[in-house]
């Protein structure tokens, strides 16, 4: 169940140059998972628009959520000035994250780039959680093999540490300060990864790169959009993509990035 | 108390309706309010078939409001029948639905396809949209265009219709009085202003269709102005709109001439407005000691 309610700064903090590293206690942490987004209101009422954000971290016993963003215009410049035990109101949760069990017994690759880095946190995190619960079940065929290739600018590789923590990480950086000098793809080509399957975050030239090479390895990639929101459930049609099919409910070949996505398998948008 | 108004002879249990194009058909927005407190359901609108829309960006946000270039893309009225409608069915509502076309041919195809179906309660034509090439707006800028269409429409109509104007006129008495003239039974404005933004760090326009319409707190004074003098011009209802979010802007516009009220863009920055604009004009109605919202209708003086 959506809704708009109020949710508290339990810890804020800037990580890197422009990044921010947001906690929130909210009630709709229950209802998170990996992929799926927030939109959070500046308090601020010079800016009226829900900011759309991605979840980075969720602890549901904690009943919080992570949010890791970069200041990308006012409304994320006002909020990132929020400080423990201010409020923050907040629309969610929203749209559709990744399916884990599509990914039970497969190695694969998770791809961030920059501040699409975030939610291969939630998404790492649930899927070595996946993989502890289907080990106590006998099930070790089942378990991902995670591996995590993040592009960075320069050395300032946010969430580096977290990330360790459920997989092997590959870096690459675009000054080539850490790991392979260029982007993710040039880590993949450096490193020859292979894998079974993507799942992947980040700006469109990386996005449109990796639906060409799951394309010509015949894997499936599933890559999250972004796009200027409005209304962020789905009525204003104001964030679509066009799809390769006559999408369900638009009838016309348009998805809503805020409801039908934000993941989406790469061959069915064209991007 | 009474909150119902009338409008071309249907009563909605209060004069509370939202914009089209921002609350789908409420699909969307049940998960966040019980529609069947609204006085009525206001469709996105629907053509004959499928439109695509716009490219993207379709939407940015600016000051005081947002800017949107949607381009009415919708699913074509045999899916929004059978769907939208039929959703609709469940709730104790009325139904307004919002009528688009590129040619006149094409409104009266929606319009007589809509004759049969028992759930529309009122049609709304959408002579104002600015973000399509054809059609829409190229009806509502210019007086005997809009008498045209009008004119046409209520031959094929079986409910009454509801023309929407356009706010990007010289003068919006002379457009309400051709709609009035042609046979409209009521009249919904405003739709957005045309306007544009630029980012300046990319040097490029904010929207891909470069203009958009305009919709947000900072339109009302100019919407609650242009409903006023149209109320003055024509004796059809009003169905205002333009930067409702709160009460008191409904109440706002009932005072300057409107019937119904729409709330359009709030419903973004709070799924909830709507629900709260009817309390609020309730608790208003309470602390005044008006027994009929019917009082209130161009009560400014």
């Amino acid at each position: 169940m959506k809704k708009k309610s109020l949710a508290t700064v339990i810890s804020q903090k800037e990580i890197a140059p422009g990044i921010f590293d947001m906690w929130l206690k909210t009630d709709i942490a229950q209802d998170a998972g990996a992929g799926q987004f927030i939109g959070v209101f500046s308090p601020d009422k010079s800016t009226i628009l829900p900011r759309p954000i991605s979840i980075c971290e969720v602890n549901k016993a904690e009943g919080a959520l992570r949010l890791v963003y970069r200041i990308a215009g006012k409304g994320t410049a006002e909020f990132s000035k929020s400080v423990a035990g201010d409020t923050l109101e907040v629309l969610g949760v929203l749209g559709n994250g990744y399916n884990l069990e599509a990914l039970q017994g497969k190695t694969v690759m998770l791809m961030g780039g920059g501040i699409g880095i975030p939610p291969m946190l939630e998404l790492a995190k649930e899927l070595f959680a996946q993989n502890e619960k289907l080990a106590a079940e006998g099930k070790d065929c089942c378990k991902s093999e995670i591996i995590i290739v993040v592009g960075y600018r320069d050395s300032q590789t946010f969430l580096k540490e977290d990330l360790e923590k459920y997989g092997r990480v590959v870096i690459a950086s675009e000054d080539g300060s850490v790991g392979t000098k260029g982007n993710v793809m040039n880590a993949v080509a450096e490193e020859d990864l292979k894998a079974d399957a993507i799942c992947s975050c980040g700006p469109m030239p990386m996005l449109r790169a990796i639906k060409k090479y799951a394309e010509e390895n015949s894997i499936p990639a599933y890559i999250s959009l972004e796009e200027h929101m409005a209304c962020g459930v789905g009525a204003c049609l104001g964030c679509v993509v066009k799809t390769k099919e006559i999408d369900h409910h638009s009838h016309v070949n348009n998805a809503r990035i805020c409801t039908d996505g934000p993941v989406f398998l790469a061959d069915d948008v064209e991007i | 108390m009474n909150t119902e108004i009338n409008i071309a002879g249907v009563t909605f249990k209060n004069p509370v309706t939202v914009g089209s194009g921002t609350f789908g058909s409420g699909m969307e927005y049940s998960e966040f309010v019980d529609l069947n407190r609204l006085g009525a359901v206001t469709t996105k609108g629907v053509a004959n078939i499928p439109w695509p829309g716009n490219p993207t960006p379709r939407v940015t946000e600016v000051y005081g409001g947002m800017l949107n270039a949607i381009g009415l893309q919708n699913p074509g009225i045999d899916v929004f029948c059978e769907r939208d409608l039929k959703f609709l069915e469940d709730y104790d509502t009325k139904v307004i639905v919002n009528v688009c076309g590129k040619s006149v041919q094409d409104y009266v195809d929606v319009v007589e396809r809509l004759s049969d179906e028992k759930r529309v309660d009122l049609l709304e034509i959408n002579v104002s949209c600015p973000n399509v090439k054809e059609g829409a707006i190229a009806f509502g800028q210019k007086a005997d265009a809009l008498f045209g269409i009008t004119s046409e429409l209520k031959k094929h109509a079986k409910q009454p219709i509801i023309m929407k104007l356009s706010p990007n006129v010289t003068d919006i008495t002379e457009m309400a009085r051709a709609a009035e003239a042609a046979g409209a039974d009521a009249l919904s404005l405003i739709n957005t202003l045309t306007g544009m933004k630029i980012d300046i760090n990319r040097r490029t326009f904010a929207l891909a269709n470069k203009t958009g319409g305009m919709s947000g707190p900072a339109i009302k004074p100019i919407a609650v102005r242009m409903v006023y003098q149209t109320a003055q011009a024509v004796k059809i209802p009003i169905i205002g709109m333009g930067g409702i979010a709160t009460a008191e802007d409904a109440i706002e516009f009932i005072l300057a001439g409107a019937t119904g009220v729409s709330v359009g863009a709030a419903n973004f920055v709070d799924p909830y407005a709507t629900i709260k604009v009817i309390e609020g004009i309730e608790e208003y109605m309470k602390k005044y000691n008006v027994e009929n919202i019917t009082d209130l209708i161009g009560a400014v003086h």
